[in-house]
């Protein structure tokens, strides 16, 4: 794999068990007092975020940081990319100074690949518009791994804005791959079209999915889809696909409640529901600077195998 | 008889009478001077193994001029129509400013004199193609205008649209209609569907150009006046025009080579280069096309040449222009895609490619019977040669070819314009 641009590039479940096993080392690494080695020495990586993003920019910075890498940021706000650059004169710009890698955000699906298709250098999709987040995915994938064990054969349902998100794609692509049933809560506006190709179950009435999941993961409510007419309030959109407090006691009680964050309190999700026990947001978010450890070793490292080998390595 | 120029010598001459081997003898006004056996001339072209045929006709080729000359001119895109074997092309309004008066009538056709084929403008429905206002078509049809459009997008308001049909009745003037409904439309790059669906990419649904479609069917009801329907794409609108057709209702269609063959699936790469309005769809509405080339519910294959710059389609996918090169490719895309249905009629073929559509943009000069007197605006064809398409080798000043590195089987040898051999041996003679 010399990029990773969808979950798809993984390879299946193997590729994304892999992952999640050189994750195990990395989040023992965070664990450490000193928490950095020296798997990367050497390596540059280049942040090429062309949309503003908190979490998972400083996830990877710290992710990086802690393998030793050097990072250097190309900050769309004050390049030349305002004086018309185009995409593929930064990225090829970017790579001129020696990149080994590339970490884009766009906000166009498909930037990264375009990206890949014009450096050398290994590309890594931080989210593209609508279309993937695969490290998203992965530490999802761990998060639940981590309190489930496995998730083969739970029941996983997104709630929300399914069509216009990056990780409701690639949590769909993983979580299938990995052998979880999942379930797509939403009102038919904010589903994909086509949906009925993709490998999950539908349903528009969260009371009656809630009582059978494992996971219930909300995705974020974006406030201009009411001007879109996909839905006429954002109260109607609580009222009926919110997690509010009366509608959490549906849950399972050992039921597992994920978000990726940055969280609309009140709207998809209470405030009280998001501080619950069973509440893993920021479990999420501690998991995924190791998961991105584990991808930025996976692309840059030695080129060994993963494994033994990899753990091996990393503990030395 | 005038004194012959040139002899085409040892072909198969296909035009819309039938077939039969003949060479053709051209005169120096320009014109036919013979077809038959053992004709002799100064200058003899070998058409040995080739079929000599109408040159083709195009109803939809954006030249780009003016307004984007680094995208394409007038001499260059009607050079890579010469190398289709094009003799004709319908220029679409949608230049900066908007082919939609008498003086940009005048100014593109004077940039057309020195082409390598005739330039045949259209004109704008209404004024800067806004869709607000008609255009004064009778002042561009005085000047000879025959086929009008907003092409790029449809007349979306009804009333509009009623009136801009009403008025070309009177006029004797064909309508064209890029049918994309633009609310439904709104935001989409590629067809709507399973790819849009996991690619993340906003689609527009085929429903975005059906319902205008079946708007325009129900207006030419009303009104009584013709409709043409551009670059169709959907199994729904070619159901429609058929219905249409069978109704007794005046209009025509066209579909473009694309559609024919390539399918949204193509879009899974995100490369730009096959993004074009309308939308690559799926594969039933790729069979829909080709079904309604086959049973003539489809007039003409039309190219929707539309050449954009590279770095225009280096953008991301939904910052990049819809459009493709079509002009040198076309004849040999439209051979390879209906030679899978069966073996070429060649005579519905080059009526798709050339007469048909010439009568529909009231093209008198490009009819379909190769006769003694008529212009030798001429394509001479190699059915069987298999060639690469090389898209560093295009004549146009862009690159937006979705076939390079495809084999394509078919291709032109020869074309002449008023008897002016402007491509011999697949070379352009200037």
């Amino acid at each position: 794999m010399t990029h990773l641009l969808s979950v798809d590039d993984l390879g299946g479940a193997s590729g994304i068990e892999e992952v999640l096993r050189l994750t195990d080392s990395f989040v023992e690494v965070s664990a450490r007092s000193i928490p950095k080695v020296p798997a990367l020495r050497g390596k540059t990586i280049a942040w090429l975020f062309y949309e503003d993003s908190t979490r998972t920019r400083l996830s990877f910075e710290t992710a990086a940081k802690r393998l030793s890498a050097d990072t250097m940021n190309f900050s769309v706000g004050s390049s030349s990319v305002n004086k018309g650059e185009s995409l593929r004169d930064t990225a090829r710009t970017i790579e001129a100074m020696g990149v080994d890698a590339i970490v884009v955000r766009h906000g166009s699906a498909g930037a990264p690949h375009r990206v890949a298709s014009w450096v050398d250098a290994s590309v890594i999709n931080a989210g593209d518009g609508w279309h993937e987040h695969p490290t998203q995915a992965l530490l999802d994938c761990y998060t639940i791994r981590q309190q489930l064990g496995s998730l083969e054969g739970r029941h996983i349902a997104i709630v929300g804005d399914i069509k216009h998100s990056r990780v409701a794609r690639s949590n769909v692509l993983a979580f299938s791959a990995l052998g979880a049933e999942v379930t797509l809560v939403a009102p038919p506006t904010l589903l994909p079209p086509s949906v009925d190709t993709w490998p999950v179950k539908i349903s528009n009435d969260l009371d009656a999915v809630l009582p059978t999941v494992d996971v219930v993961y909300l995705l974020r409510m974006q406030r201009e889809r009411m001007t879109e007419s996909l839905l006429p309030t954002l109260r109607e959109y609580t009222a009926f696909w919110g997690l509010t407090v009366a509608r959490a006691a549906l849950l399972r009680p050992d039921a597992l409640v994920m978000h990726p964050g940055p969280m609309n309190r009140g709207v998809e999700i209470a405030a009280e529901v998001a501080d619950l026990p069973q509440s893993l947001i920021i479990d999420q978010v501690r998991n995924g600077v190791a998961v991105r450890m584990a991808v930025l070793y996976l692309l840059l490292g030695s080129g060994a195998e993963l494994g033994t080998t990899a753990e091996e390595r990393v503990r030395a | 008889m005038p004194d012959p120029t040139v002899v085409l010598k040892g072909g198969r001459v296909v035009d819309a009478t039938g077939e039969r081997a003949a060479d053709v003898l051209i005169g120096a006004d320009g014109t036919i001077a013979a077809i038959g056996a053992d004709l002799a001339a100064p200058r003899v072209i070998d058409a040995g193994g080739c079929i000599v045929a109408p040159g083709l006709v195009d109803l939809h080729s954006h030249l780009r001029e003016p307004g984007q000359e680094d995208a394409e001119t007038v001499e260059s895109g009607s050079r890579c129509a010469a190398l289709g074997g094009y003799t004709a092309v319908v220029a679409m309004p949608n230049t900066t400013p908007a082919i939609d008066s008498a003086a940009m009538v005048h100014e593109v056709r004077s940039l057309g004199t020195t082409a390598l084929c005739h330039v045949a403008v259209s004109g704008a429905i209404t004024v800067g193609r806004a869709g607000e206002q008609l255009a004064p078509m009778a002042e561009m049809a005085a000047l000879g205008v025959r086929i009008f459009t907003d092409d790029g997008t449809g007349v979306q308001d009804n009333r509009l649209m009623r009136r801009a049909m009403e008025y070309a009745s009177g006029l004797g003037v064909r309508l064209a209609q890029h049918c994309e409904d633009s609310a439904l439309a709104a935001g989409g790059h590629m067809h709507e569907g399973e790819w849009s669906s996991r690619l993340g990419i906003p689609g527009q649904p085929a429903e975005a150009e059906e319902v205008m479609v079946q708007r325009d069917i129900s207006l030419a009801r009303l009104t009584g006046a013709s409709i043409h329907f551009q670059h169709l794409s959907t199994a729904g609108s070619v159901a429609m025009v058929r219905a249409a057709k069978a109704e007794g209702l005046d209009v025509t269609a066209e579909a473009t080579p694309h559609h024919l063959a390539l399918t949204h699936a193509l879009c899974a790469g995100f490369d730009p280069v096959f993004k074009v309005n309308p939308p690559l769809r799926t594969d039933a509405d790729v069979a829909a096309v080709v079904a309604g080339v086959l049973d003539g519910t489809i007039d003409a294959i039309a190219t929707d040449h539309a050449p954009h710059v590279q770095e225009a389609k280096e953008r991301p996918f939904d910052q990049a222009p819809p459009g493709m090169l079509g002009l040198e490719t076309a004849l040999g895309v439209a051979v390879t895609e209906l030679a899978k249905q069966g073996d070429i009629d060649w005579v519905q073929l080059l009526a798709l490619l050339s007469w048909q559509p010439a009568a529909i943009a009231g093209l008198t000069e490009h009819t379909g019977a190769l006769v003694e007197g008529r212009a030798a605006h001429l394509c001479v064809i190699d059915p069987t040669e298999v060639w690469a398409v090389d898209a560093a080798r295009s004549a146009s000043l862009s690159r937006n070819t979705p076939w390079a590195g495809r084999r394509l089987t078919g291709r032109v040898r020869h074309t002449l314009l008023a008897g002016e051999p402007v491509v011999v041996d697949g070379e352009a003679t200037r």
